[in-house]
């Protein structure tokens, strides 16, 4: 090949990336624009305050929007130190035999199962065998599950990746084990860690599919107060307006879906102030 | 021939210490008496078993899965590989200073004050990061920026901050493992300086492959061979008139 084509080719590779990209962007924006211009003129005050309605006007978020609050706070609470229990122990303490490997091998199988499965076992396991019927404890325990396998392998991916000159220093202290790990490697690894926990949680908040099989229902016309309420969640209700045929309830899906994306911006905003806080000491 | 000339207390000593990684045996039957307030240098070629006989002292072998050994070190009149020794007790009085400098990615003051404070450290922690800074020379360079990153100090201050940090624990013992490596010809000649006053407080082993850093700052050399403890005596006799014909060609640089 001669310097000409090996040009040429060059040439072609870079703008066949250019356009790919230009492409996902585009997409992206035509997508907002759209979602934007229908659902604009449905979002106020009223929109963010009222409980869904059969008459389109009338009709708000607010169920859904406290409801996704409640159900994404019940997840972090139980799945963060369920997953970081798991990774610290997998990767500081467990031996590495044969079960860690079979349960490193299901981590990886169970991140990447649909999530309509984790429905169905949220559907058998929470809401039927214990009995917490179509509660806020079904929806999170279900989403619980979900997000655990995601979290325990970023996790423990930044826990390895804490170098081994740091454990090192503090041992050579006479730092004890449970000390080196708590102060030193958590530490180090946090950054890392909250990225896995914010991008899980952010799918979990987007999830549709397995609380609609654990039943969380679009007609709630009040607010969940304890984690043994029936609730609803922004994807469901926005689902369920998408799915009428009257053009108002389109448009107050589209409302829906622009307060769905500021609520994942704020959640992702607030988790790159909190990594730029934690990273101030790292060089 | 493994005794030191001087005639003074010692404070470290393996005795017929030979070191395995699984089957294959890199240190043999080293005895080796350290002396106190003295600086010892190990030297002998690369892969002669410098930083294992080193890493032995202060037991930080123990978390290689395949490290066994036979032989005893006696330290303040105890085996510390003994059933009533503790590992981390140990690493307290024999600190470590590595190869390359490896502050945690925390404060300066935090580097220094993270040891004591989790050992149950009584006093006053400014004071204790104070001193600790001042004896390892870099108190005037960080004064005004204690808060700071310690990964932004140079590799030359990182260095120190790390020999502070041991310092700060009071031992008895520093091992060095190359901690000049890294570093360029004037940072190395700072800590070669700090070395030779840390003498006073503290008894300093230092591995090194650099002779004439073993001959500029030592008291004692000892000269390792393929895991044998082929000769250890006063540095100057060492490398002046060795006893042994394999010492005498390798400090002529005539292999390694
Ligand atoms: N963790 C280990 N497992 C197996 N062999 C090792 C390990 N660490 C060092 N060795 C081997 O032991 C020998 C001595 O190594 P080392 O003590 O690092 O030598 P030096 O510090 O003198 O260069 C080398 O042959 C090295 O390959
Ligand atoms: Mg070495």
């Amino acid at each position: 090949m001669n310097r000409k084509q090996r040009k040429l080719k060059e040439q072609l590779f870079i703008w066949t990336c250019r356009v790919a990209t230009w492409m996902a962007v585009a997409i992206l924006f035509t997508l907002l624009f759209h979602v934007v211009r229908e659902g604009i003129e449905w979002l106020d005050l009223d929109f963010l305050d009222s409980f869904p309605s059969r008459k389109p006007e009338q009709a708000g978020i607010k169920s859904a929007l406290w409801g996704s609050v409640w159900l994404i706070g019940l997840t972090a609470m139980i799945s963060i130190p369920l997953s970081l229990g798991s990774a610290l122990y997998l990767e500081e303490y467990a031996p590495q035999n044969r079960w860690t490997r079979i349960i490193e091998i299901n981590l990886a199988n169970l991140a990447g199962m649909p999530s309509i499965l984790y429905g169905l076992l949220g559907l058998a396991v929470f809401v039927r065998y214990f009995g917490l019927e179509s509660s806020l404890w079904s929806g999170s325990l279900t989403l619980s599950l979900l997000v655990l396998p995601v979290v325990v392998i970023a996790s423990k991916g930044a826990i390895r990746s804490v170098p081994l000159s740091i454990r090192e220093g503090a041992y050579a202290l006479g730092a004890r084990r449970w000390q080196v790990v708590l102060y030193q490697v958590l530490p180090s690894a946090l950054p890392g860690i909250m990225t896995g926990i914010i991008l899980a949680l952010s799918r979990a908040m987007g999830e549709t599919a397995p609380l609609i099989m654990v039943g969380a229902l679009s007609y709630i016309a009040f607010l969940p107060e304890s984690p043994s309420d029936p609730f609803t969640v922004l994807p469901v209700q926005i689902y369920n307006w998408a799915a009428r045929p009257q053009d108002d309830f389109h448009g107050l899906a589209a409302g829906g879906i622009i307060v769905l994306l500021v609520l994942l911006l704020t959640l992702n905003a607030g988790a790159v102030f909190i990594r730029s806080k934690l990273q101030r000491y790292k060089s | 021939m493994n005794e030191p000339l001087t005639n003074k207390q010692i404070s470290l000593e393996t005795r017929d210490l030979s070191i395995s990684y699984g089957d294959k045996r890199v240190v043999q039957q080293v005895s080796l008496k350290i002396s106190n307030h003295q600086v010892t240098a190990v030297i002998g070629p690369s892969g002669c078993g410098k930083s294992t006989l080193l890493r032995t002292m202060n037991r930080m072998n123990d978390f290689i899965p395949n490290f066994s050994m036979e032989g005893e070190i006696i330290f303040q009149g105890r085996n510390i590989y003994g059933p009533y020794s503790d590992a981390g007790t140990i690493r307290q009085k024999i600190g470590m200073v590595f190869q390359r400098p490896n502050p945690f990615p925390k404060s300066i003051y935090k580097n220094i004050i993270w040891g004591p404070k989790i050992n149950g450290y009584q006093g006053d922690l400014n004071d204790l990061a104070e001193d600790a800074l001042k004896r390892a020379a870099l108190w005037d360079e960080v004064k005004d920026r204690l808060n700071e990153s310690a990964l932004r100090l140079s590799g030359g201050q990182q260095q120190r901050l790390c020999i502070a940090r041991a310092i700060a624990m009071n031992p008895e013992v520093i091992l060095m493992d190359e901690p000049c490596s890294a570093l360029d010809p004037s940072a190395t000649a700072r800590i070669e300086d700090l070395i030779k006053e840390l003498r006073d407080n503290y008894t300093i082993v230092i591995v090194t492959h650099n002779m004439q850093q073993a001959a500029r700052i030592s008291d004692q050399t000892a000269f390792l061979y393929e895991g044998n403890l082929v000769e250890y005596g006063v540095t100057k006799k060492i490398f002046t008139q060795p006893d042994e014909k394999k010492t005498e060609d390798y400090i002529t640089g005539r292999f390694g």
